[in-house]
């Protein structure tokens, strides 16, 4: 496994081996599903479209629609017009979606197609039906990563829809960020229990975890409606998860429709989660209700109950930059030390955030923004850990280096529990103390001699 | 509906009309998706002279198609599963992303001190600057990084499509690292908005590996029946039981292409006395270019079916024609047969008279119909992602085919008879067997295969599968990662065939069995009886009756 790999670290400058990212237009897609009877569509060649849904598709086990303009050479050198308006004709009166959020890849950023003038023009010529909608958001697969693509096109969504009335509303706006549906379905029962009306998009859930009942819907009941999305120039607030993905989207609300934000670090852990429930305690001027003092009690209690197995264990992480601001803060928070922390996504003030966030207990701390899982993997090498976190292609480092072995981010496609159970919120921390103590547990119990296993731990 | 319509149903006579079903998957298209759609769409009613089938032509824009890309037909299906090349996608990071490990071509070192660069994802990650100040010198950097990290043997390198409109020359860097490095390197000009299809890429990949790997090493191989098995790419390890069976039978194979293999034994292909063709799709091309060029005569095989297997091992022995290795062959056959025969009486008591559709890249929807038969299940509709109009129709119509304005880019190259390494006695052998009526360059297609009044449609949309789905609800279909959730929320089995749902292998008979198995499952699968809770039955019936009183 991962024979090539050695100790040495060689600089490099050009080579990107192993990446800890991948391209904008996912992001957008999978941003564009949590919209209600939404169809993404990728304008570019067909390629991008077939890679991002089937990926979308193993991590989710769900069917993922979107549609392509599906470019030929021709139209990769004349611009790619002709192709959108087909493409537009067809969807609409194939497949019928409310509206359809079109994304951009490299293709049509290099050729400089003019999405906004095509889109006119589909308006013009009767191609898109009446009541119908077509938004779109640039998505250069060569700026940024898969976040950048879903922060833009959640800024998009509010560019083309958010409106305001003049009368502000008793509501909270909501970006959750790209999280999981099963986080997402999280994030609403904790604003419901703290007593805060909301609008919440994109949101996933019941699109990407959606029921089998013998009947297939293009359009699931899920999504943000579009009533919504426009009604949210109308709110007192929003709340953004994860600067990196939601801080796009409530800087646009506040320019277009003047709702102020508050931007929070994903509620993932214990300070991270209270801050969230604590910005909504004072948004909606309520208590918080007891049962989710409770809730938070028991996160507690289990690492309390847990702490000698974490006290001081090593971890590499590596994924997405929003995902590990909050997760590095929880391992400290549990007594760990990060050890070694990469994405993929560049970023110079996110490494400075994390260093601060590890100081206490680690001012070594290896964090690398733009950079790969073979740096990480290298630098394992030369300074064991005791744990790694990380998305599915971890787990070949996992291997190889024999270590316990934690899934968290994006993509998972060889396990199941992350679209059912959320890793937000109170009890996704204890979800996640569950799935690190369970690894340890399972290293311990496979490897120790007969005489020293243990039946309580 | 008609009586007349009813005679044409691919479910027999109590099914609707398969023209009907195609009328109905037609009527909700605008115009022109309409004009376009109906010539890819056929109903099978003379498979003996099958019609002309639209094929190869650019995809309706916003029709929601199962293709991808050249740079996926190239890298990611061709070239890629050579396991010690060391492969770098010279593009923005998504591409080199998506096809890292999610084709199942699998690999396993063979000596000490090789490293199977599959596990990895290898790119230049061009950012912004690249684009706009060109990603030549980046690219000529990166390679230099991968030799010095890794010291592979060779290098090969895919464009993407921001490199052809930028103009980076990524062949002039290969050319220059080549000379600098000392080892091979080499270059793919696969954009993804090339020809309409990944098919454009395997095209691009055969002229890359056809001009730049093979008969680079001329070291004779000492073995007295010595095979190439092309457009084999040991999905799930279908090339290592089709190694097995060879084994047995006496017979070298020196190169697979391009499954397991390493990049030795494609250099070194051009040894061998035979190219048999699995994929006719993604390398015919390089079994012609072999033929003239070295003299090696191919025909097609087929290792998915017990069937096809067979008559496959057959065809070869007698290709030889010497009786040690027939007989051998009917040995083996009858060793292997004694296995497999139990479990398909076994599992066909269960599956006789059901039903499949398949939805496949440019071989398998054929491939497994095969196997289907073998278990007396009906294949009632098939169809390709992007194959040509002779593996729907048979390789006669070849001469007919026009080459339309979005492939005609692609390069054919120009191959002659080496003078030295051209094999007149292959030649000698192919002219006497094909007297006796053997056939050579041969591929009959699949619409000949397939029952009278089967429906054929090729680049199957979202909508088309689904209303087949609703007309017809087959008993399982087989079809890839996008479509298979969709088709299991309508209640239908759906097996992934080109992944193999992470299962496999599925050819020769070890693999026959496996499938079998597979089939036989998802078919007598209670899970779909689940997906109505009690209460929502319109009969008026309670939940399972309350548990007994423990009488202990």
């Amino acid at each position: 496994m991962l024979e090539g790999t050695t100790a040495e670290i060689r600089e490099r400058k050009a080579l990107r081996i192993n990446p800890a990212k991948t391209c904008q237009p996912i992001g957008a897609m999978y941003a564009a599903l949590g919209i209600n009877k939404c169809m993404p569509h990728s304008h570019g060649s067909q390629g991008c479209c077939a890679y991002h849904r089937s990926h979308l598709t193993r991590h989710y086990k769900e069917p993922v629609v979107a549609t392509t303009s599906s470019f030929t050479e021709g139209a990769s050198v004349f611009g790619g017009m002709a192709n959108l308006k087909t493409a537009l004709d067809n969807i609409f009166s194939i497949y019928d979606p409310e509206i359809v959020a079109v994304h951009t890849t490299c293709l049509s950023e290099v050729i400089g197609d003019d999405i906004p003038m095509i889109i006119k023009k589909s308006v013009e010529d009767g191609i898109i039906p009446e009541g119908k909608m077509v938004i779109h958001a640039n998505t250069p697969s060569f700026v940024g990563s898969h976040i950048t693509g879903f922060a833009n096109q959640c800024e998009a969504f509010v560019k083309y829809l958010s409106e305001s009335t003049g009368e502000t509303k008793n509501v909270m706006n909501l970006f959750p960020g790209w999280v999981e549906p099963a986080d997402m379905r999280e994030l609403k029962r904790l604003a419901s229990m703290v007593g805060v009306e909301f609008i919440m998009a994109p949101d996933t859930s019941d699109v990407l975890d959606s029921a089998m009942d013998g009947k297939y819907q293009m359009y699931p009941d899920g999504g943000t409606k579009i009533a919504d999305l426009k009604a949210m120039g109308d709110s007192f607030l929003t709340l953004g998860l994860g600067p990196l993905a939601s801080t796009p989207a409530a800087v646009q609300l506040e320019k277009k429709c003047k709702v102020p934000n508050k931007i929070l670090e994903l509620p993932i852990g214990v300070s991270a989660t209270d801050a969230f429930i604590d910005a909504l305690r004072l948004a909606g001027d309520t208590s918080v209700p007891k049962e989710l003092e409770r809730e938070r009690g028991r996160l507690v209690d289990m690492i309390s109950d847990m702490s000698q197995y974490l006290h001081n264990k090593k971890v590499a992480i590596f994924g997405d930059p929003d995902h590990l601001t909050s997760m590095v803060s929880f391992l400290v928070e549990i007594g760990m030390t990060p050890s070694i922390i990469v994405t993929g996504t560049p970023g110079k003030k996110w490494e400075a955030k994390i260093k601060e966030i590890c100081a206490p207990v680690n001012e070594d701390v290896e964090v690398h923004a733009f950079s790969d899982i073979h740096y990480l993997h290298q630098w394992i090498k030369a300074n064991p850990v005791d744990l790694l976190m990380g998305n599915t292609y971890g787990k070949f480092v996992a291997k190889t280096e024999k270590l316990p072995f934690v899934r968290f981010g994006f993509p998972i496609m060889d396990r199941v529990g992350h679209r059912a159970f959320p890793t937000l919120g109170y009890t996704g921390a204890m979800r996640l103390v569950e799935k690190i103590t369970d690894a340890f547990f399972d290293k311990r119990d496979r490897e120790d001699a007969d005489e020293n296993i243990e039946l309580v731990l | 509906m008609s009586e007349e319509n009813k005679s044409d149903s691919p479910m027999g006579p109590n099914g609707p009309s398969a023209a009907e079903a195609r009328e109905q998957m037609l009527e909700v298209y605008p115009k022109k998706t309409m004009r376009k759609r109906g010539k890819q769409m056929l109903v099978n009613s003379d498979p003996g002279t099958p019609a002309e089938i639209g094929a190869n032509s650019r995809t309706v824009p916003g029709i929601i198609t199962q293709r991808g890309c050249s740079y996926a037909g190239c890298k990611g299906v061709v070239i890629g599963p050579i396991y010690d090349v060391l492969h770098i996608t010279h593009g923005p990071i998504g591409c080199g992303w998506y096809s890292w490990l999610s084709r199942r071509n699998m690999n396993k070192i063979r000596k000490e001190g090789e490293t199977n660069y599959l596990q990895y994802s290898m790119s230049t990650d061009m950012q912004e600057d690249h684009i706009v100040f060109g990603g030549e010198k980046q690219l000529e950097a990166a390679i230099q990084e991968a030799y010095d990290e890794f010291k592979p043997k060779a290098i090969s390198v895919y464009a993407t499509c921001p490199v052809g409109l930028i103009g980076d020359d990524i062949h002039s860097v290969c050319r220059k690292m080549k000379e600098k490095l000392g080892i091979n390197v080499f270059g793919f000009s696969c954009e993804g908005y090339k020809g309409v299809s990944q098919s454009a890429g395997h095209h691009i990949a055969n002229n890359g590996v056809f001009k730049h790997m093979i008969g680079v090493d001329d070291t004779p191989v000492e073995a007295k029946y010595k095979i190439n098995i092309l457009g084999e790419y040991n999905i799930g390890g279908d090339a290592w039981e089709i190694d097995r069976i060879f084994a047995r039978c006496g017979i070298k194979i020196i190169g697979t292409l391009s499954g397991g293999v390493s990049y030795d034994d494609i250099t070194n292909c051009h040894m061998a006395d035979l190219n048999v063709v699995m994929c006719h799709r993604s390398i015919n091309y390089m079994a012609e270019m072999m033929e003239t060029k070295f003299g090696i005569p191919w025909f097609k095989v087929n290792f998915i079916g017990l069937e096809g297997t067979k008559k496959s091992l057959r065809k070869i022995a007698q290709y030889f024609g010497e009786k040690e290795l027939i007989d051998r062959v009917e040995e083996v056959i009858a060793a292997e047969m004694a296995e497999v025969r139990p479990v398909v009486e076994d599992v066909k008591t269960r599956t006789t008279g059901k039903t499949a559709a398949l939805f496949v890249g440019g071989s398998r929807a054929h491939h497994y119909q095969d196997l289907f038969n073998d278990m007396g299940m009906k294949v009632i509709a098939a169809g390709y992602e992007f194959a040509h109009r002779d593996d729907y129709e048979g390789r006669d119509v070849l001469p007919n085919i026009k080459i339309d304005a979005d492939s005609r880019n692609i390069e054919e190259i120009e191959v002659e008879a080496d003078p030295e390494r051209y094999n007149m006695s292959h030649a000698d052998r192919k002219k006497a067997l094909e007297e006796s009526g053997f056939t050579f360059s041969d591929y009959e297609g699949m619409m000949r295969q397939m029952a009278k009044d089967t429906l054929v449609i090729d680049d199957i949309s979202h909508h088309e599968l689904e209303k087949l789905i609703e007309l017809y609800k087959p008993d399982v279909i087989g079809s890839g990662v996008k479509d298979k959730y969709v088709i299991e929320k309508m209640g239908v089995p759906c097996k992934q065939l080109h992944s193999y749902d992470y299962g496999g292998p599925y050819a020769g008979f070890k693999g026959a069995i496996n499938f079998f198995k597979e089939i036989d499952r998802m078919t007598s699968s209670k899970i779909w009886k689940l997906a109505r809770a009690p209460w929502q039955s319109d009969e008026d019936t309670s939940a399972e009756p309350v548990a007994e009183t423990a009488t202990v």
